[in-house]
C-alpha cells in the first residue's frame, strides 16, 4: 500500500460527492435516477473503506493512512486524517449502514427522493471525517457538522411532532459540544499553538484544569452516547425520525459520543478520568440498570429500542472507564455490535411501521403468522440484542462484565443483571408484536418481506452472526491501539 | 488430526441438518427437512459411538478449534474436551435425539410447522453436544444459552397459543436468571484463575482452595464457594431445580417430543452435568455442596407431592421430571457425581420412554376412545413407569438407590435433610407414577365418542419407544462399572473427606446380591407401599381418593397451587397476555 494512497480522504468525500450529484437529478420525477446514484455512490463509498482494514497494520498503535496538509495557516489548523485500531472500524461500519440505509429507503421514500438520498450520503462522509480527523477544529467541524443532515431528515421526513424533535435534538447536542470548542481553545493556548490531538495526547496537565476539561468534554459526549441524564433527547428523536434516520442516528451518531471519550478524554486527561471513573461508572450503570427497566414500560416499539440503545451503550462508557483491555475492547466491540443490531432492529421496526403506519406495540401481535420470514428475522436480531452468545450482542457484554469483575464484584453483579432486563423487555415486546393469534385486520393483510428488504435484513444478519461466532478478526485490529491507550493512562501527566 | 474432524463431525452433522431444514425447508419438503435433519442427528449419533469406543479404551482429547477472541491476554476458545463423562454424554444426547427425531415424524405427521420443527431439534442437537462437549467455560456458555434459545423456541412452537408464548418467554427469563449466577461464576473464574480453559482451571484450584473475596466489604467469602455458588445457580435455572423450577411445568406447551428431549431427557440435565464436569471445584468448598444437597432435597420431595395433584398427564411427568432432577442434584451434593451421571443417564432413556409414550396415548385418545386398541403401546409405558419408580432391576432402581445410599453415608452439612426427603420421595414418586398409570389405562368412558377409525400406530412411532424400553430396562446393570469401578477416571474428582461411594464399592459385590439386598432396604418397601397405595385408591376404591381429596382440602389446595398462587401459567398467564 503505498502511502500516497488517499483512501481516507475517498471515504470521505466520494459519498459527499455521490451526495451533491444525487442532489443534482433535482425534483421527483427523476427519482429513479437518483435511487441509483445514490447507491452507486453509496456502494463506491464502501469499497473505499476497504483498503483501510485489508491494508491495516494490526502490528502498530501509531496513526496510519496519515494525510496531512495545511488548512487555516495562521491558527496552524491541518488538514490531518489518520486512523489506529480504535477509530478505522467504524469508518468501516458507517460505509456499511450507508448502503444498507439507501437500500432500506428505496421505495419507502416517494418524497423529495433526492435530497433524502443526497442528505444520507453527505452525513456519512461527514461521519467517517469526525473518525478520521486528528486535527481538533476538523474534528470540531465534522462533528457538528453531522448535526445538519440528521436535522434535515428528522425536520423533513420525520413523523407528526417532527420539528419539535428535531429542534431538541439539534440544541441538546450543540450545546452540549459548544463547551468541547472551549475546550480546544484551551488546550491550543497551553500547547503553544498547536490544534493537532496527538499533540494534546502528551500534553502535561494539572489536575484540576483537566478535571475541567474533562467535564467541557463529558457534556460534549455524554449527550451523544446518550448517558443517563442527558438521554430525553434520544426517544424523541427516534420515535419522530424516518427509519433511516433511526438507523444512522442509532448505529454511527451515538457512536461519536463514545469515539469522543477513547479518543480525547481518556487520553488528554488520564488523570481525571482516573479520578472520576466512579461517577462515570455509575452513570453507565443507572443507564444499564435504570434505562433497562424504563425500556419494559414502553409501549411504542421504536421508543423501546431507543431506551434498549442507551442501556447498551452503557456497557460501552462502563468498559472504558473500568481500565482493562477487555472492558475497553468490549466497549468497542460493543460500539460495532450495537451498530448492527440497533440498526436492524430499527430497520425491522421500519419494515412494518411502511406496511402499518403505526409503531405502537398494541396494534400488532401474531406477526409472525403472516410475515413468517420476516418474524424470523426479527427474532434474530431480538436476540441479538438479548446479548444470546454466538451474536455480536454478546461478545460486548460479555467481556466488559468480565472486566467488571476484575475491577470490582458488584459493578459486574450490577450489569449482569442486563441478561435478565435485556432479554425481559426485548422478548416481551417479541412475544406481543410477533406471536400470537393475528391481532386484527391489519396484520392479516400484511405481506411478508420483500426481497429488497430481506435482503438488507439478511446482510446485517450475516454480520451479526460472524461478529458473535469469531470476533477474533475485529478485536485483532482494536489490540495494539488499546494497549497502547491503556499503557498511556497507566502513566499520570501531572 | 483425524480424531479432531471425527469431533467435529459429532456436532456439525445436526447443524447441517438444521440449516438444510431451515433455511431451505420449503424447497427440500418435509420429506427432505426430516430426512435432512434424521441424517445429521444419526450420523452424529455413530460418530458419538466411536467416539465412546475411543474413550472406553481410554482415548482423551483436550485442544483448540479455533480461537474466539483474543483480549486482555486471554486466549477464548472453542474447543473439545473429550474423556469418558463427555463421551457418555455425547452418546446419551445423540441416541435420545435420534429417537425423538424418529419419533416426530409420525407425532408432527400433520403440523403446518413440520420443517421448522426440525430445524429447531436439530440445532438443539448441536447446541446440546457443543455443551457437553466444551473444554472451557466460554463454550460451555454458548451451548448453555443456545439450549435455552431452541428450548424458548420451541416451548413457544405452536405460537398462536397464548398459553405456549407465555410459558417460553417465562422459561427463557427464568434461565437467564440462573444465566446471571453462571456469568457471574464464570466471571470470577476469569477474574482471579486467568484463562477458562477447564484443565487450566482445574489444576489451579488447589491453589486457590483457601483464597477469600470480600465481596461484603469485612465479610471474606471462599473464592471457591462464590464461584461454585454462582455456577450452581446458572444450573438452578437449567435444571430446573427449587426456587427456579417454575418454568419447567409450564414447558409442556410445547410439542410431547419436545418435552422429552429438551424438558426431561438431556437439556435438563445440563446442570447436572456442568456441576459433575466442575468438581474439582465444587470438592474444595463444603458451602457449595451444602447448598446444593438443600436444593436438591427439597426439589425432590416438594416436586413429587404435587405431581400427586396434578390431572394434566404431562405435567404429572414433568413433575415427576423436577424430582428426578433433584435426586441428581443430591446425589452430586454428596459427592456421588457419578451417581448423578449415572442417573441422569438411565432417567434419560425411562423418562424419555415414559414422555414419548404419553405422547402415543395423547394422540390415541385423540384419534379414538378404545383403549384396548392402543396398539400395544401402553406396555412402553408401563415400562417407563417401572424403570422410573425403581423395581429392582430396571434401570432406575440401580441409579436411585445408589444415590439414597450416598446420601446416607455424606456427612456433608444437609445430608440428614436430603437423605429423608430423597427417601420418602420414593413412596411418594411409587404413588404419582402408578395413579398416572391406572388413570390412563383403567379408565372408564371419560371421553365422548368420536368415528374415528382404530389408529394403528406407525413404525417410526413404535420402533423409537422400542429402542427406548430396552435401555429403560438394562442401563442400570452396568453400575458396577460405572459407580465403583474407574470409568470416569480423572473426569471426576472426590475429594478424600467425601468416601461414601468409595465405601459403596466395598459393599458392592454385583447387579444380582444388590437387587437381593435391595428387598431388605427401607426404599424397596416404600417403592411397594406406593404402588399398591396407588392401587388401593385409584383401582379398588375409586371413591375413597375423591373423598381423601375433599378431607385432605387445605393440603391439596396447596398443592395445586403449586405453593404459590403466581406459580402457574394459568393463574397468570392470562393476565400477562
Amino acid at each position: 500500500m503505498p502511502p500516497s494512497a488517499h483512501w481516507l480522504s475517498l471515504s470521505i468525500w466520494v459519498p459527499i460527492v455521490a451526495g451533491l450529484a444525487v442532489l443534482a437529478t433535482g425534483a421527483d420525477k427523476n427519482a429513479r435516477e437518483a435511487r441509483i446514484i445514490a447507491l452507486v455512490g453509496a456502494g463506491l463509498g464502501f469499497l473505499v473503506t476497504i483498503p483501510l482494514v485489508a491494508g491495516f497494520d494490526t502490528g502498530t498503535s501509531a496513526m496510519q493512512f496519515v494525510e496531512k496538509a495545511p488548512w487555516i495557516e495562521r491558527f496552524n489548523v491541518n488538514y490531518h486524517l489518520g486512523v489506529d485500531g480504535i477509530s478505522v472500524l467504524f469508518i468501516l461500519l458507517n460505509s456499511f449502514i450507508t448502503v444498507l440505509v439507501v437500500l432500506a429507503g428505496w421505495e419507502v421514500i416517494r418524497d423529495k427522493v433526492a435530497q433524502y438520498m443526497a442528505a444520507f450520503l453527505v452525513m456519512s462522509g461527514l461521519l467517517n471525517g469526525t473518525f478520521a480527523a486528528l486535527d481538533a477544529v476538523l474534528f470540531y467541524v465534522f462533528f457538528e457538522s453531522t448535526l445538519i443532515p440528521m436535522y434535515l431528515v428528522i425536520g423533513v421526513w420525520g413523523g407528526p411532532n417532527r420539528v419539535y424533535a428535531a429542534v431538541k435534538f439539534f440544541l441538546y447536542t450543540l450545546l452540549g459540544s459548544l463547551l468541547m470548542l472551549v475546550a480546544f481553545l484551551y488546550l491550543y493556548n497551553k500547547s503553544g499553538g498547536s490544534f493537532a490531538v496527538l499533540d494534546y495526547h502528551k500534553l502535561p496537565l494539572p489536575l484540576d484544569a483537566q478535571v475541567l476539561l474533562f467535564v467541557a468534554f463529558l457534556l460534549a459526549f455524554a449527550v451523544k452516547v446518550p448517558m443517563w441524564p442527558v438521554h430525553t433527547w434520544l426517544p424523541d428523536a427516534h420515535v419522530e425520525a424516518p427509519t433511516g434516520g433511526s438507523a444512522v442516528l442509532a448505529a454511527i451518531l451515538l457512536k461519536l459520543g463514545a469515539y469522543g471519550f477513547v479518543r480525547f478524554s481518556l487520553p488528554i486527561l488520564p488523570d481525571a478520568s482516573r479520578y472520576l471513573a466512579g461517577f462515570m461508572i455509575t452513570l453507565s450503570l443507572i443507564a444499564i440498570v435504570y434505562i433497562g427497566l424504563v425500556a419494559l414500560v414502553q409501549t411504542d416499539m421504536k421508543k423501546l429500542i431507543a431506551y434498549s440503545s442507551i442501556s447498551h451503550m452503557g456497557f460501552v462508557t462502563l468498559g472504558f472507564f473500568i481500565f482493562n483491555a477487555y472492558g475497553m475492547e468490549g466497549g468497542l466491540v460493543q460500539m460495532i455490535s450495537h451498530g448492527f443490531v440497533s440498526a436492524a432492529l430499527f430497520l425491522c421496526v421500519g419494515v412494518m411501521y411502511d406496511r402499518m403506519h403505526s409503531r405502537n406495540i398494541a396494534d400488532y401481535g401474531g406477526v409472525a403468522n403472516t410475515m413468517p420470514k420476516f418474524a424470523a428475522l426479527m427474532v434474530f436480531f431480538a436476540m441479538a440484542n438479548c446479548g444470546l452468545p454466538a451474536t455480536s450482542g454478546f461478545v460486548g457484554e460479555f467481556m466488559v462484565i468480565l472486566g467488571a469483575m476484575k475491577f470490582n464484584f458488584w459493578i459486574a453483579f450490577l450489569a449482569g443483571t442486563t441478561l435478565v432486563f435485556g432479554a425481559a423487555y426485548t422478548l416481551w415486546m417479541v412475544k406481543r408484536v410477533i406471536f400470537g393469534e393475528v391481532g386484527n385486520k391489519h396484520v392479516a393483510e400484511l405481506s411478508d418481506a420483500s426481497a429488497r428488504e430481506l435482503l438488507v435484513l439478511g446482510l446485517l444478519a450475516i454480520a451479526v452472526l460472524w461478529l458473535g461466532v469469531h470476533p477474533a478478526p475485529f478485536t485483532e485490529i482494536m489490540h495494539a491501539s488499546v494497549s497502547e491507550l491503556l499503557k498511556h493512562l497507566a502513566v499520570s501527566k501531572l | 488430526m483425524t480424531d479432531l474432524r471425527l469431533y467435529l463431525l459429532v456436532p456439525l452433522a445436526p447443524l447441517a441438518g438444521a440449516i438444510a431444514a431451515g433455511l431451505f425447508g420449503r424447497r427440500i419438503g418435509r420429506a427432505g427437512a426430516h430426512w435432512a435433519a434424521i441424517a445429521g442427528v444419526a450420523i452424529s449419533f455413530g460418530a458419538s459411538c466411536l467416539v465412546f469406543a475411543d474413550a472406553l479404551n481410554g482415548a482423551e482429547f483436550n485442544g483448540p478449534v479455533y480461537t474466539w477472541l483474543v483480549s486482555g491476554g486471554t486466549r477464548f476458545e472453542i474447543g473439545f474436551l473429550i474423556d469418558r463423562l463427555s463421551a457418555l454424554m455425547m452418546v446419551v444426547v445423540s441416541f435420545v435425539s435420534l429417537m425423538v427425531h424418529i419419533y416426530t415424524v409420525g407425532y408432527m405427521a400433520d403440523d403446518p410447522g413440520y420443517q421448522r420443527f426440525f430445524a429447531y431439534t436439530a440445532l438443539f442437537t448441536f447446541s446440546m453436544l457443543m455443551l457437553v462437549m466444551a473444554n472451557n467455560f466460554l463454550q460451555l456458555f454458548f451451548g448453555w444459552e443456545a439450549v435455552g434459545l431452541v428450548s424458548y423456541l420451541l416451548i413457544g412452537f405452536w405460537y398462536t397459543r397464548p398459553t405456549a408464548i407465555y410459558a417460553s418467554l417465562k422459561a427463557f427469563l427464568v434461565n437467564r436468571v440462573g444465566d446471571f449466577g453462571f456469568l457471574i461464576g464464570v466471571a470470577l473464574v476469569l477474574a482471579y484463575f486467568g484463562p477458562l480453559d477447564y484443565a487450566a482451571v482445574f489444576s489451579r484450584a488447589p491453589a486457590m482452595a483457601h483464597a477469600t473475596i470480600e465481596v461484603i466489604p469485612g465479610a471474606p467469602w471462599l473464592l471457591v464457594s462464590a464461584i461454585c455458588i454462582g455456577l450452581f445457580v446458572g444450573a438452578m435455572g437449567k435444571s430446573a431445580q427449587f426456587p427456579l423450577h417454575v418454568w419447567l411445568p409450564d414447558s409442556m406447551e410445547g410439542p410431547t417430543p419436545i418435552s422429552a428431549l429438551i424438558h426431561a431427557a438431556t437439556m435438563v440435565t445440563a446442570g447436572i452435568f456442568m456441576v459433575a464436569r466442575m468438581s474439582p471445584l465444587f470438592e474444595l468448598s463444603e458451602t457449595a455442596l451444602a447448598l446444593v444437597l438443600l436444593i436438591g432435597g427439597i426439589t425432590a420431595f416438594f416436586m413429587a407431592l404435587i405431581a400427586i395433584v396434578q390431572y394434566d398427564i404431562k405435567r404429572v411427568v414433568a413433575y415427576s421430571t423436577l424430582s428426578q432432577l433433584g435426586y441428581m442434584t443430591v446425589a452430586l451434593g454428596a459427592s456421588a457425581y457419578s451417581a448423578a451421571i449415572f442417573h441422569l443417564m438411565t432417567h434419560a432413556f425411562f423418562k424419555a420412554l415414559l414422555f414419548l409414550g404419553a405422547g402415543s396415548v395423547i394422540i390415541a385418545l385423540h384419534h379414538e376412545q378404545d383403549m384396548r386398541k392402543m396398539g400395544g403401546l401402553w406396555k412402553y409405558m408401563l415400562i417407563g413407569a417401572i424403570a422410573s419408580v425403581g423395581v429392582p432391576g430396571f434401570a432406575g432402581f440401580f441409579s436411585k438407590d445408589a444415590i439414597i445410599e450416598a446420601v446416607h453415608l455424606s456427612k456433608t452439612p444437609f445430608a440428614g435433610f436430603a437423605w429423608l426427603a430423597v427417601t420418602l420421595c420414593v413412596f411418594v414418586t411409587a404413588f404419582y407414577t402408578f395413579r398416572l398409570v391406572f388413570y390412563a389405562f383403567h379408565g372408564k368412558e371419560r371421553f365422548e365418542s368420536h368415528d374415528h377409525a382404530p389408529h394403528e400406530s406407525p413404525a417410526v412411532v413404535t420402533v423409537p419407544l422400542v429402542l427406548l424400553a430396552i435401555p429403560s430396562i438394562c442401563a442400570g446393570w452396568v453400575i458396577g462399572p460405572m459407580l465403583y469401578g474407574d470409568y470416569f477416571g480423572s473426569s471426576i474428582q472426590i475429594a478424600p473427606s467425601h468416601s461414601g461411594l468409595r465405601e459403596m464399592a466395598e459393599e458392592f459385590h454385583g447387579v444380582l446380591p444388590m437387587m437381593a439386598h435391595a428387598v431388605k432396604t427401607i426404599p424397596f418397601w416404600l417403592t411397594l407401599a406406593g404402588i399398591v397405595a396407588a392401587w388401593y385408591l385409584y383401582i379398588l376404591k375409586p371413591e375413597l381418593h375423591v373423598k381423601l381429596r375433599q378431607k385432605a382440602g387445605v393440603l391439596v389446595t396447596v398443592l395445586e397451587e403449586k405453593y404459590a398462587r403466581a406459580g402457574s401459567a394459568t393463574a397468570c398467564g392470562g393476565s400477562a397476555t
